[in-house]
């Protein structure tokens, strides 16, 4: 007979800090070998879900369980968190946080460290462990100085040294990940789930990048309570994602707006997969049909200029020779792989670096005189991290500091920074001490203190990185709006949805050079582009593709505006 | 900068190959010859040896010389302050006063203060190149383990190489939120008043400090969950068995640390007096 490796049994679990149980009456069997999707938008539950499988939960995060949760037939309030990281292997979602050893090498051995295995058996496990994951030629380097795809290799490897374990664990493995590692790091997943036949249980809200996976079923929690439990197909055939705020493929979605209607036999759950019917077609064809091309001039009165410029840190280049032009009114996205100059550039134009060579003009005047204080009256950058930026306790002194800094009486202090609480939509909290604010409210809060000072462009670093997508669309849709004031706008993302449904350029950078500056819709369609910047093709393409649509860009352009159609009546 | 003062610099040296460990306990031993004694003849040894080591670690002077500014600065300063608050310390330590010339009162010029100071001196020489190498010369990871193995308890150890670790992180987070704050017209620069200015100063610490929390909260979680902390003890992948040549280097060291102390203490007095 076989027994259920995991089983929660009308499970509830209530942080000590909080009122309501954050998990309710949670009942789900896991069998050995499956591959989980625990799906689910902030909030929902699944995060603490993945603390209670790893002990974090009640040995990090106290609080009071009721029901029964066993693993491999065990009672986990039995059990500590050490004996349960024996058998469930858990990657964390920050690859860069959790790496503790110096070199590869040395990270791998950590866990075997503390289980004190003499030296020699350790080295020989290492050596193992890093042929498992493809690293053995890195084993001596340092963690920092190797890509994203190879980090991700590390941190998974760090978990397998402990051979015994039954459950693999991935808490969110597609954060802050460029489009093509994301890709490879499930790759990984589904190599690893093959060569050794643990449990698979991975946490995710990015559904059709995680669909890359062959789940065996998706676990849809919202609420602290499992909505779905189900196979892909069925969940995409289903309209629960409607309800969960979890965004669904983009395909999918293009499908739905022709007329057609998702059928589970139709293997929705990949592209590759998925099976068009003639109906299908005709309708995917019938709609492109109606496909206009818009009528909107582009913006052409020229707000920023970069000629040539190069610079280099520590003797190493990292922008070289970039020349762009920004016109007053765009909203463009800035993309390229992690580590490829994006940041920096953002930082050049806000005077917090300084350029070797090359000049930088706003509104026609060259910048490069102008100091770090006297651009941000015209530029803001908001960071990625808000808490790199709050410096007050209270809301209102947060937004008032660059106001009163700048000598600005404070009656008009007051009048200027309501306004931009307004906007970022946190006038009801404006009293309020800012450690009461969530993560999003965090971040809209950095943008109001950037937008009080009344720039007439903004930057923002990774604006919707770990939001899901009720809290993605209010910060777009927020920025959107900001867009429509007159208030030009630049996105650096990792985020291809965000891209093609945002923005009207794509400035794409490699290793320092800017290699493409053209429509979203041009970049995510053209291979050796998407290759050298490590993005990732839409599936909008190959959807045009497999139903024969003789125009794939200009069938992304319909749905794009389709989208941007609904999107507008909804609002 | 910092980082660059104090960090690792790798070479293939035989002062590199030495384990940690040796490397630890041979600063110890050397540090309190050093500081114990003030006989001229023990420190020109241990001078000599000292730069016979520099030379064998393969570091380049140049490398180091902000850390050397930095010290020699406050051996001045040292020097300094003894004089003006004890220039008759080297008539009393020695016993006679020859006076070569006269400043004012008693802050007079004698060749036993001098030979005081030249001796104060020397220890700093002594000690830095022993104390510097030990740091520089040392992996990180080998640091945490060579500390445990002297007897500090593990947690300690890898608490002390995981600070060392992240002040390259936490300085490049504070250059950003800097950065950020002077955006927003928080001005660090002399232009502004020197209380003020410190007052700017600490609107970046509190973004540093939950930024740090965030890292610490993430790092402290992973290592749970990889075991750290189960047993009393642990095994060190980057620990090296002691070799041949460490064994001979600390039996060397501690012959030379015992004749050293046994010298100092012999005449019944820590000074050598040639007066």
């Amino acid at each position: 007979m076989d027994h259920p490796i995991i089983k929660f049994e009308q499970f509830s679990f209530k942080y000590h800090s909080q009122v309501e149980p954050t998990l309710n009456e949670i009942n789900l069997a896991i069998n050995h070998g499956e591959k989980i999707l625990i799906l689910g938008p902030s909030g929902s539950g699944k995060s603490t879900l993945a603390h209670c499988l790893n002990g974090l939960v009640p040995f990090s995060y106290p609080g009071e369980i009721t029901g029964s949760l066993t693993i491999k037939g065990k009672q986990t309030k039995d059990l500590d968190i050490f004996s349960l990281s024996k058998i469930v292997g858990t990657v964390l979602q920050d690859t860069d946080g959790q790496f503790i050893g110096l070199s590869v090498g040395e990270d791998l051995a950590f866990g075997l460290e503390n289980e004190n295995v003499a030296q020699e058996s350790m080295k020989k496990i290492v050596a193992d462990t890093a042929k498992l994951v493809n690293v053995e030629s890195h084993i001596d380097h340092s963690i920092h100085e190797l890509s994203g795809g190879l980090k991700q290799r590390v941190s998974l490897g760090g978990v397998l040294v402990e051979q015994d374990l039954d459950i693999l664990l991935f808490d969110e493995p597609l954060a802050n990940l460029d489009p093509a590692t994301g890709r490879y790091a499930m790759e990984l997943i589904a190599q690893i789930h093959q060569a050794q036949h643990k449990t698979v249980i991975v946490i995710e809200h990015r559904l059709e990048d995680a669909l890359q996976l062959q789940f065996d079923r998706v676990i849809v929690i919202d609420d602290g309570r499992i909505v779905t439990d189900t196979t892909p197909n069925q969940l995409l055939a289903s309209e629960t994602l409607d309800h969960v705020h979890i965004r669904e493929p983009l395909y999918t979605k293009a499908l739905k707006y022709s007329g057609a209607v998702i059928d589970s036999k139709h293997q929705p759950q990949q592209i590759d997969q998925l099976i068009l019917s003639e109906s299908d077609i005709k309708r995917l064809t019938n709609w492109q049909s109606h496909y206009r091309k818009p009528f909107t001039t582009p913006p052409s009165d020229q707000l920023l200029q970069l000629e040539h410029v190069n610079f280099s840190y520590e003797s190493r280049s990292v922008l070289s020779d970039i020349s762009l032009t920004i016109n007053r009114g765009e909203m463009i996205s800035l993309v390229g792989k992690n580590g490829a100059g994006k940041s920096t550039l953002a930082k050049v134009i806000c005077g917090f670096e300084k350029q070797q060579q090359g000049s930088i003009k706003f509104a026609g005047q060259p910048l490069d005189r102008e100091s770090i204080f006297e651009r941000a009256n015209r530029i803001g950058f908001v960071l990625q991290n808000p808490n790199q930026m709050i410096s007050k306790h209270l809301i209102f002194d947060e937004v008032a500091l660059g106001l009163r800094l700048r000598q600005i009486p404070e009656d008009e202090v007051k009048e200027k920074v309501f306004d931009a609480l307004r906007v970022c939509g946190l006038y009801p909290f404006r009293n309020w001490p800012i450690s009461a604010l969530s993560y999003g409210q965090k971040k809209r809060l950095t943008v109001a203190s950037i937008l009080v000072l009344e720039p007439e462009l903004i930057i923002l670093d990774e604006p919707t990185a770990g939001q899901d997508l009720k809290h993605y669309t209010e910060i777009m849709d927020f920025l959107e709006q900001l867009n429509q004031l007159g208030v030009t706008i630049i996105l650096i993302t990792h985020d291809m949805h965000l891209m093609l449904e945002y923005t009207s350029r794509a400035i794409v950078l490699a290793d320092g050079q800017l290699i493409a500056d053209q429509s979203p819709a041009d970049v995510l369609t053209n291979d050796q582009l998407i290759e050298r910047a490590h993005l990732k093709r839409t599936s909008l393409f190959d959807l045009a593709v497999k139903a024969g649509i003789e125009q794939p860009t200009q069938f992304i352009d319909h749905f794009i505006s389709h989208d941007r159609q609904v999107r507008k009546t909804w609002q | 900068m910092a980082v660059k003062m104090l960090g690792y610099f790798e070479r293939s040296s035989v002062i590199h190959q030495l384990s940690g460990v040796t490397k630890l306990i041979i600063f110890l031993l050397w540090s309190t010859a050093a500081m114990l004694t003030y006989d001229t003849r023990i420190l020109l040894v241990l001078l000599i040896f000292s730069f016979v080591i520099f030379k064998l670690s393969k570091v380049r002077l140049r490398e180091i010389s902000l850390v050397l500014a930095l010290i020699l600065f406050f051996l001045l300063l040292n020097n300094l302050a003894i004089y003006l608050f004890s220039p008759q310390e080297g008539v009393q330590i020695y016993g006679s006063s020859t006076e070569l010339f006269t400043i004012y009162g008693r802050y007079n010029i004698t060749a036993e203060q001098l030979f005081y100071h030249f001796n104060v001196t020397l220890k700093y020489i002594v000690v830095t190149p022993a104390a510097l190498l030990f740091i520089i010369t040392t992996h990180p990871s080998e640091f945490a383990a060579s500390l445990n193995k002297i007897g500090v308890h593990y947690k300690i150890s890898i608490a002390v190489s995981l600070a060392l670790r992240y002040l390259p992180d936490i300085q490049r987070d504070f250059r950003t939120i800097s950065q950020v704050q002077q955006a927003r017209g928080v001005d660090f620069s002399k232009n502004e008043k020197l209380i003020k200015r410190l007052k700017n100063v600490s609107s970046i610490i509190m973004p540093l400090i939950f930024s740090s929390l965030d890292r610490i909260e993430t790092i402290s979680q992973a290592m749970e969950l990889r075991s750290f902390g189960k047993h009393n003890k642990r095994t060190w992948y980057r620990a090296q068995p002691l070799t041949k040549t460490d064994w001979l280097t600390l039996v060397v060291s501690t012959l030379l640390f015992i004749i050293a102390i046994v010298i100092t203490f012999y005449d019944g007095s820590r000074f050598y007096n040639p007066f």
